[in-house]
């Protein structure tokens, strides 16, 4: 109940913001659900947005779990897209081995960049917020540094081989030309192995108790060390996947950039929607990913500059977000009827 | 009796969305059918995709926007489907949608503004053999897509030989975005004009690495006129707005004060006013939007240059240094100006890497 509010006041808080700044809110809202649902182009594009965002949510949530606030996603997702651009490009092998070698590199790599991080706070109790934040900045600049060198002085990778791409005819086909790939079944397969380490096996249990308590877990005899070390390499792993969507399925390589993603940071809120759970991470995804990528069909179909599409969109997630204040809303409401 | 109540709001809500959605098939609908009968006066129509700098960038983005829109004036075309139009990008996964929409709209030519690209024009220019593409400062080889680029050395040598003239200090600042092969080409042609004039003088390179961030290109610009440097030449896009924010400040704060920030791709005299002052020396123009209007009436004639690379020089007015408002006094523009005449003569070879 209190998510469909959410939505709804979000979408009319927009609609006020559009209707003051002169243009139609009924033709900006179809445009978006046109953007996001509109033709099979269309739905093609916005699951290959939500990629990326589940294993960046993921990747926060893990971290989460056990206590520790994962800011380097954005860094960790980097490294993982040059790894797998790199590595499925520079070799020639048949796909069986290519591809899942390729994705394993991207993970490795994300998991080295949480390792540091997570080394740093076990060993010396550094807190792992600064030392992300820092991360994300190497991460940038020696991303940057070794697409100059691994393309000999340019400034995008090659394109990877086609044995390692997670793209395919098929999808293309079906969705009209979109950039669709096979990365989210590799997303949706990585929320059930967080759901299983987390839910089913000792090493979650133990992940979990750390995050509630470190002293209690300490005191019961766990590696509290261990276990945040392990966490960020888990976590890590799973940005680094996220890089992987990019470099192997939407782009095909990597080109140096100016800034961040902005997946990563995106990867903060749509773990905090889906309250760090596996499940949630889906749903916080698709909101996200739909959002972003409906939005640009508003500028397009209806003619709304960018900078109000925007703002609507920030304000739809932050009533989503704040759903809190309308559970309390609602809380009070009732109470005053029952007073009656 | 509260559940029940949302229960019905809930329920409107799903109503109303359905109905909404079934209004907008239907408005797409007319929009086909009025755009295919012909709203416009001409039959041909162009569109654009921005680079992540965005449409009001000051520079690029803005330059090619012009030239659609004066192309679009020439012609009698309207702004929207069937005319002319523009779509912006926020980050680069925008790129293919983004021209991916305009060639669903039926246009006939679709610019794609910037080398990132490069790759996303390529590819959909394979899948859409039926619409043309142009792609400014880069190179794809398809039979549908002219390629568009500048010879920016030359107009940066003219720079340089204007800031070499004017500097007070002897220290001038270039400020570059990032370090790809169009924006060193700016400054190879800088740092020969400069040196053509002093050859002792060097010139203090730095690249922020981005074309969007403000903040990068004002510290940038505040250690250079920190160090003494009085002239700064920008190729950095949106980040050029921070060079002139910190030279408008310094100027603010000490009307006396020697800084001058040299304008890239438009003329960025109006960035540069300060009251009665304008620290705007000059601007190095990059005739994108003659460009664009040159590439669109080709095409509009039937002889669209698709395979082809079209690069725009000194001679064809592609690159020039923009009116400099009595900034620079007439006998140092005479000296420009002869210097302008050897590059068009074949006399200088203006190099097009950094040394």
């Amino acid at each position: 109940m209190v998510p469909i509010i959410s939505i709804i006041l979000g979408l009319l808080v927009g609609a006020l913001v559009m209707i003051f700044s002169g243009y139609n809110p009924v033709n900006g809202y179809i445009a978006l659900w046109n953007g996001i649902f509109g033709d099979a182009y269309a739905i093609g594009e916005t699951i290959r947005q939500i990629s990326p965002y589940i294993l960046a949510g993921l990747a926060v949530a893990f971290a989460f779990r056990t206590g520790l606030f994962n800011i380097g996603v954005e860094g960790q997702l980097m490294v993982g897209w040059f790894a797998a651009a790199y590595v499925g490009s520079a070799f020639t092998m048949p796909m069986y081995i290519h591809l899942p070698l390729s994705l394993l590199a991207a993970a490795a790599a994300g998991a080295l960049w949480g390792l540091i991080p997570g080394l740093l706070k076990a060993k010396f109790r550094v807190h792992e917020v600064i030392v992300t934040i820092m991360m994300n900045y190497i991460a940038l600049h020696v991303v940057n540094a070794l697409i100059k060198t691994v393309s000999g002085g340019g400034f995008k990778t090659e394109k990877i081989q086609p044995t390692a791409s997670l793209r395919s005819d098929f999808l293309s086909n079906l969705t009209d030309y979109s950039t669709l790939h096979y990365g989210i079944f590799i997303a949706l397969s990585m929320v059930i192995v967080m759901w299983f380490i987390l839910e089913k096996t000792k090493t979650g249990f133990e992940l979990k108790s750390v995050g509630f308590n470190e002293n209690a877990s300490h005191y019961a005899g766990m590696n509290v060390n261990k276990n945040i070390v392990l966490s960020m390499i888990i976590s890590g792993a799973f940005a680094g996947l996220g890089g992987a969507m990019e470099a192997l399925g939407t782009f095909g390589n990597m080109t140096s950039r100016g800034g961040f993603t902005g997946i990563g940071f995106d990867g903060i809120a749509v773990a905090l929607l889906g309250a760090n759970t596996p499940l949630g991470v889906i749903f916080g995804a698709s909101l996200f990913g739909s959002l972003k990528y409906g939005a640009n069909n508003m500028p397009n179909a209806a003619n709304i500059p960018l900078e109000i599409v925007s703002i609507v969109i920030a304000l739809i997630i932050f009533f989503v977000a704040s759903g809190y204040i309308i559970r309390v809303a609602i809380l009070r409401m009732n109470k005053k009827k029952e007073a009656k | 009796m509260s559940k029940r109540k949302y229960g019905l709001a809930l329920s409107l809500v799903l109503a109303a969305s359905a109905l909404l959605g079934a209004c907008g098939t239907d408005k797409d609908k007319e929009k086909d059918t009025s755009s295919s009968t012909g709203g416009n006066a001409s039959d041909f129509s162009i569109a654009m995709v921005t680079d992540v700098g965005g449409i009001d960038d000051k520079s690029f983005n803005q330059s090619a926007w012009e030239g659609i829109k004066q192309f679009g004036k020439d012609h009698n075309m309207s702004e929207g489907d069937g005319g002319y139009a523009y779509l912006q990008s926020k980050d680069d996964s925008d790129y293919t949608p983004n021209l991916n929409a305009l060639t669903r709209r039926d246009f006939d030519l679709v610019f794609g503004v910037g080398f990132l690209m490069e790759d996303a024009i390529n590819t959909i220019a394979e899948q859409q053999k039926e619409t043309n593409y142009a792609i400014i400062d880069g190179v794809v080889d398809q039979p549908n897509v002219a390629s568009i680029l500048f010879k920016e050395q030359e107009g940066a040598y003219l720079a340089g030989v204007a800031a070499a003239l004017m500097t007070k200090t002897d220290k001038i600042g270039f400020v570059g975005g990032m370090e790809i092969p169009v924006i060193e080409r700016f400054e190879a042609g800088f740092v020969a004009g400069v040196a053509a004039v002093k050859p002792d003088l060097k010139v203090d390179v730095k690249y922020t690495g981005s074309f969007d961030d403000a903040a990068l290109g004002k510290a940038a610009a505040g250690r250079m006129y920190s160090s003494g440097i009085d002239i700064i030449f920008h190729a950095a896009g949106g980040t050029g707005n921070g060079v002139f924010s910190e030279a408008k400040e310094r100027k603010e704060a000490d009307k006396n004060a020697d800084v001058w920030v040299i304008g890239v791709d438009s003329d960025q005299y109006e960035e540069g006013k300060v009251g009665e002052e304008n620290i705007t020396l000059t601007s190095m123009l990059k005739r994108v939007d003659v460009a664009v209007q040159d590439i669109s009436n080709l095409a509009k004639e039937g002889k669209f240059p698709g395979g082809e690379t079209k690069v725009y020089g000194l001679h064809d007015d592609g690159v020039a240094l923009a009116d400099s408002r009595g900034a620079i006094p007439q006998d140092v523009l005479d000296q420009v100006e002869e210097y302008k005449q050897k590059i068009a003569d074949g006399e200088i070879e203006v190099p097009e890497f950094a040394k």
